[in-house]
Formats: C-alpha cells, structure tokens, sequence
C-alpha cells in the first residue's frame, strides 16, 4: 500500500510509523484479510450518498425559482448556470454583508487557529516533558475541564464583553477561543510519545534556553499533531454559530450568521437561502478536499492514542 | 554568556580564579531560574484564558441567579432562589428538558449503531479505504446551521423530499414541523447527520487495536462474521462506545443551532415543541424576556443536570469496564483493553471539539456539535 511513504510526507514519521503498526496489526489474519464482497461497497456507497446528497441538493435549489421549489421536492435533476446567478445575488446583496461575514470568518478561524496551536504546543511541552511542582494535578485539571459545559457560562461571559465594550467586536469571539483544554490535552499526548527525552537534554548541554528548546526542538518535533489540531479548530471555528450570534449582529457578522438572516429577513426565498448555504459551506469543502486523509488521521489517532 | 557577565573586574584586582566561579554562579542562576518558571510560564496562557473565560463565567452564572438582572438594567436587587422557583414554574421549561432529552436519545442511540456498524464496515481490507473514510467524514464540515436549513427542506411539511419519497411507498406526508415527536426526529436526524461519520471513524480505530489473535480464536471456535462482530469487537470496543456515549450527552444536552434554525423564527415552533432548554436560555436572556437572572437560573439547573448524568455514566463505566477486564483472555489484551479504554476517553472529548465554540475553551462540550461528536 502506498499509503506509508503519502503519510510520511504529510503527517510525519509519527504518524507515518502508527499508520504501518496499524497495518501490521491487521495482517496476521485471514478474517480481515480477504476483499469484503460486494454488499460491503454497496451499503458504505449508500453511506457515501447519504453523505453527499445534502450538498447536491442545495445546489438544485440554488438552481431553481423559488416558484418551483414550492410547488415540487426536487424541483431538477441537475444544477445549471442560473445558480450563478444566485450566488451573485447573495454576494451583492444589500441585506447582508457577505464580504464582511468572510472576512471575519476567516479572521477568527485563522487568528484562533494560529493561537489554540502556539499556546497548546507549549503548555504540551511543559506537561509533558519538563518537571515542576504541581504539574499531575494541573493536568487532571485540564482533562476535567474538557468535560465542563462551559458554554453554559455565556451569560456572565457576555455581561463581561459588554462591560469592556467588545458586543459587536470580533475579539468578543476570539479571545474566548484562544486556548482549549482539547488543544493542551492533546498536544501533551503527542509531544509524551514524539519528542525523545534526549534530545531536549542535548539542548539543554548546548546551551540553549528553555524558550530556545521549545522553539527549536519541540515545536518542529510537533508539526504533524499541530496541522490537525490547527484544522480542527478552524473547521470548529468556521461552523461555530451559537456564542457569535449572541455576541455578533448584523453589521459585523460571521458566515453562519449570514445563513441565518438570509432565512430570516426575506420573505424566506429557499433558492437564494440554499446559494447561500453553498457559499458558506465551500471553503471547508475544498480545505476537506486537501486535508481530509489528516482529519481522519486525526481522529482515529486520538481515538487509539496509548 | 558573556552577555551574562557585564561586570567585568579590573584586572590585577581579582585574579581569573576569582572570576570563573562567580560567572558560573551567575549564569546558573539565571537558568535554575530559567528551568523553574518557564513550566509554569508555558503553560500560564491555557489557565489564564480559560480561568477569565471559560471557569469563572461558569461559576459567576450561579451569583447572576440570584440576582434581579436585565439585559438592559444591569443588576438588580438580590432575590434568593427566586429565579429558581420562576424558572421551575414556567411550563415551557420543562418542556424544553422533555424536548432536549428526546431528542438526544433520537440522536445517540441510532447514531451509535449506524456508526459502530459503518466502522465494521470499513474494518476490512477495502479498496480505496482513505476514500471510504473521507466519505463518511464529510458532513463534519458542513457547518450545523447550514445542515439545518438544508434538512429543514428535506424535512419541510408541504413539498418536502422526504414527504415525497414516502408518498412513494405509500404513507401519509408527516407534519415534521408542527408534530413534536417528528420535529424531534427531524432534528435528531440533523446531528446524526453531520456526527455519524465522525464516530465511525473512532470505533473504527478502536476495532483496528482489537487483537487479531482473539479473531482468530473465534474463527476455530467456528464463529461466522456475525458472530465475530457482537462477541469479540463489540466488547471490545465497549470502552470506547461508552466514551462516545459519554461526550455525546454532554453536547447533546447544549443542542442549539439544530432546532434555531429549523424555521424562520427560531423559537422552537408554534407551541415550543421542539424548543430546546439552551434555546430556551436564549430566548429568556435575548429574546423577549432580556431576564439574566432567571436565564442564569436556567443554565445553572442545566449544569446540575448535565453533572448527574454524567456522574451516572461515570459509575455505569467504571462498573462495566472492570467487569469487562476480568475474563481478559490474555495479559496482551488486557492491556490493549487498558490503552484503548484510556485512549478513548481522551478521544472522545476531543473529538468532540465542540463545536461550540462558544467559548472555546471546552472544546467537546459545546454545542451543539457536539453531541455527537
């Protein structure tokens, strides 16, 4: 399989050395050895279906006038040229601010992405490779609150924001965002099993400082786990609808919020509603498109960590 | 070094044999200081955020409760439990906890099924595996506002493809939006959508790390494939089904932007039957109310709720994972048992990075993604 030297390249030696022991593990048997049958690919291609078929469909509603979509489910078989249109229509309008919403999405899901990666790796680092009083219950804290609701913190959170006049500012979104318990957690997992005691010592011998250590040694020695903890915040960040549409308003909105006074504001016209859904759902699409084999990598090796 | 050492003698004053130990003492100093305060300076920007956004909101909302407090007049006169006793005499708040439970059972149980079978599936020696994998993970990224006003046409009353399809063979058109047990379906539907494929791919790490050897034991034994599947990979795996189950509920007991944005009025319908309770939160602290105090009260009640839930699912795990690691076959498995169990715990919250965002900092709980997830 080609798939070791593809997982070197774009996830490491780390990953690419769990990949092939994954393999391995299930070589030596003749039940999971032979090619699954046809009803294997036939269910997993309704799944496939199941997975697509939502995002086909906006694009047939996108397709159509809102006359046909009321009086028909499916109203078209295959999407065509008008959707454009469409699409021009919801980046022109007045009664949204399509580039602005973008813009703030990308600002957010880059500038939180950037900073759960730099201000995990380094508190990963130090959970996981330096020696300080206090450190194994520290980092029971961390776990435990990965498992704290604290999205029901948000009406102080938004007293707050409001005290400090960030309602209707962008930081109001990012600066709660800027670290994750998820991040550290996961980043002291990876850097426990990647970043041999040895080396920081021979960093430590040459002369280098603690900060020096880190920006030299852990921090490229954390390149493969930091890609996907980096994508997984933006994707979360992209989608994220429930803080910023308290936070956010109309003048300065994020994507999601977009979608929603779409469906609110007009006389609801399902075929620009769904042009709209589009759009908003693309990026991720095509960042999907690039970077999906490291989602999935991401998440089955959180999932077996250990 | 040198850098460290501005003061430099005048020579003939102290000889070099003076000077060499108190550069060392110097520079040792410096960097004893240097290992003790920079762990802690690491990992300072995770607590100090986390503790200004993430803890103290948290435990703030509990004075906020107790308090007189609008969204336009700031705060008021402290009032006691009142708030409590209001929020618990409002028969939509009850509602909402009817309508949050049902649909997250809606959503877990059938998710989880669908998603430990689809990992079976992809358990195999596949053709294109990574493509297999890719597919199923692709509603992840499709953003849950966007899955619900998509859904909300499938699921629309009048014209609605599923309406359609079930004409097809035969049945009544369901009113998805204004019956309260289909609207829950509707919605459930929506999280399984965007969260099923995401869960397979945990169990289906879980299934990988299963040892071969007790395959093979079964196979001897005179096991079929089915056999195979419900006595050695479903307890195997159950470590991790627990896990899933476990984040699962403490996302889909915030479940937000589904039943938000299910119509264009995102209060959970006509008479709130699909009216969640954070929904419910918002529309008291935003919505017509502008009530904190009571809204506070609302999120406080909820906390205690998600706590004992997962308290009860705590115990139930503990229990169940002791007594799987007794009939261990074998010291190996065992600790394939202990290493994934322990893996999967860390898994489960990450995964489910919550979608939330909300307030970041928990990423798993958050919202409405993350149930599921």
């Amino acid at each position: 399989m080609s798939s070791v030297p593809v997982a070197a390249q774009t996830a490491g030696t780390g990953a690419a050395r769990a990949a092939a022991r994954r393999r391995n593990a299930g070589k030596n048997v003749g039940g999971t050895q032979r090619r699954p049958r046809w009803v294997t690919y036939t269910i997993l291609g309704v799944a496939l279906l199941v997975s697509v078929f939502p995002l086909y469909f906006t694009l047939i509603l996108g397709s159509s006038t809102p006359d046909e979509i009321s009086r028909s489910a499916l109203p078209q078989l295959l999407p065509d040229a008008s959707l454009f249109d469409r699409f021009a229509d919801v980046m022109s309008s007045d009664a949204i601010n399509f580039w602005k919403a973008a813009f703030n999405s990308v600002v957010i899901s880059v500038v939180t992405a950037a900073s759960v990666v730099l201000f995990s790796t380094l508190a990963g680092f130090s959970f996981a490779k330096l020696r300080f009083r206090g450190r194994g219950p520290l980092l029971v804290f961390v776990i435990a609150t990965m498992a704290v609701p604290t999205q029901l913190g948000v009406i102080p959170l938004y007293i707050l924001m409001s005290d400090i006049g960030w309602i209707g500012k962008l930081q109001a979104v990012i600066v709660p965002a800027l670290v994750t318990a998820f991040g550290v957690f996961w980043m002291t997992q990876y850097l426990g099993e990647a970043l041999p005691y040895e080396l920081i010592e021979a960093a430590r011998v040459d002369g280098a400082s603690m900060f020096r250590t880190f920006w030299s040694i852990a921090l490229p020695a954390a390149r493969p786990a930091a890609a996907m903890l980096g994508l997984f915040t933006f994707v979360q960040q992209w989608t994220n609808f429930f803080w910023p549409s308290i936070v956010l308003n109309q003048n300065n909105p994020t994507l999601p919020l977009v979608v929603r006074s779409l469906q609110s504001n007009y006389f609801v016209d399902y075929s620009l509603v769904m042009a709209g859904v589009f759009l908003v759902t693309l990026p991720l699409i095509v960042i999907f498109l690039f970077t999906g084999r490291q989602l999935v990598a991401g998440i089955m090796q959180g999932a077996v960590k250990g | 070094m040198a850098v460290l050492t501005p003061t430099q003698p005048p020579p003939g004053l102290e000889g070099p044999t003076e000077r060499t130990p108190r550069r060392v003492g110097l520079t040792q100093r410096l960097s004893r200081w240097d290992v003790k305060v920079s762990p802690y300076l690491y990992i300072s920007p995770f607590f100090v955020l986390f503790a200004i956004t993430g803890l103290f909101p948290l435990v703030y909302t509990a004075v906020v409760s107790v308090y007189d407090w609008n969204l336009l007049g700031g705060q008021g006169d402290f009032v006691g439990l009142q708030n409590y006793t209001d929020v618990l005499a409002q028969p939509t708040f009850w509602k909402s906890l009817r309508n949050t439970l049902s649909i997250f059972v809606l959503s877990s149980v059938p998710q989880v099924i669908v998603a430990i079978t689809i990992a079976a599936l992809l358990d195999q020696n596949l053709r294109a595996a990574t493509f297999w994998r890719m597919g199923v993970l692709l509603p992840y990224v499709v953003a849950p506002v966007a899955v619900s006003m998509i859904f909300g046409r499938l699921f629309a009353d009048q014209y609605g493809l599923i309406n359609e399809l079930l004409g097809v063979v035969g049945i009544e058109p369901i009113r998805w939006h204004a019956d309260t047990f289909a609207s829950h379906v509707a919605i459930s539907s929506m999280v399984n959508f965007r969260w099923t494929g995401y869960n397979a791919l945990i169990f289906l790490a879980a299934m990988q790390a299963v040892p071969r050897e007790l395959y093979e034991a079964a196979i001897i034994d005179g096991a079929g494939r089915v056999r195979q599947f419900f006595s050695v990979t479903v307890p195997q795996i159950r470590a991790t089904i627990i896990f899933v189950v476990i984040t699962s509920t403490i996302g889909g007991l915030q479940i937000f932007d589904e039943p938000r944005m299910f119509d264009a009025q995102g209060l959970g319908g006509a008479d709130r039957q699909w009216m969640t309770t954070v929904l419910y939160l918002y529309d008291v602290a935003w919505g017509n109310q502008k009530n904190f105090g009571r809204a506070a009260a609302v999120a406080w009640l909820l906390f205690l709720i998600i706590l004992a839930i997962g308290m009860v699912n705590f115990l139930v795990t503990r229990r169940i994972s002791t007594s799987s690691t007794r009939p261990g076959p074998s010291r190996r498995a065992r600790r394939h048992v202990r290493s994934r169990r322990r893996a999967g715990a860390g898994r489960a919250m990450a995964v489910r990075p919550p979608a939330a965002g909300d307030n970041a900092a928990v990423p798993m709980p958050s919202s409405t993604d993350r149930r599921k997830r």
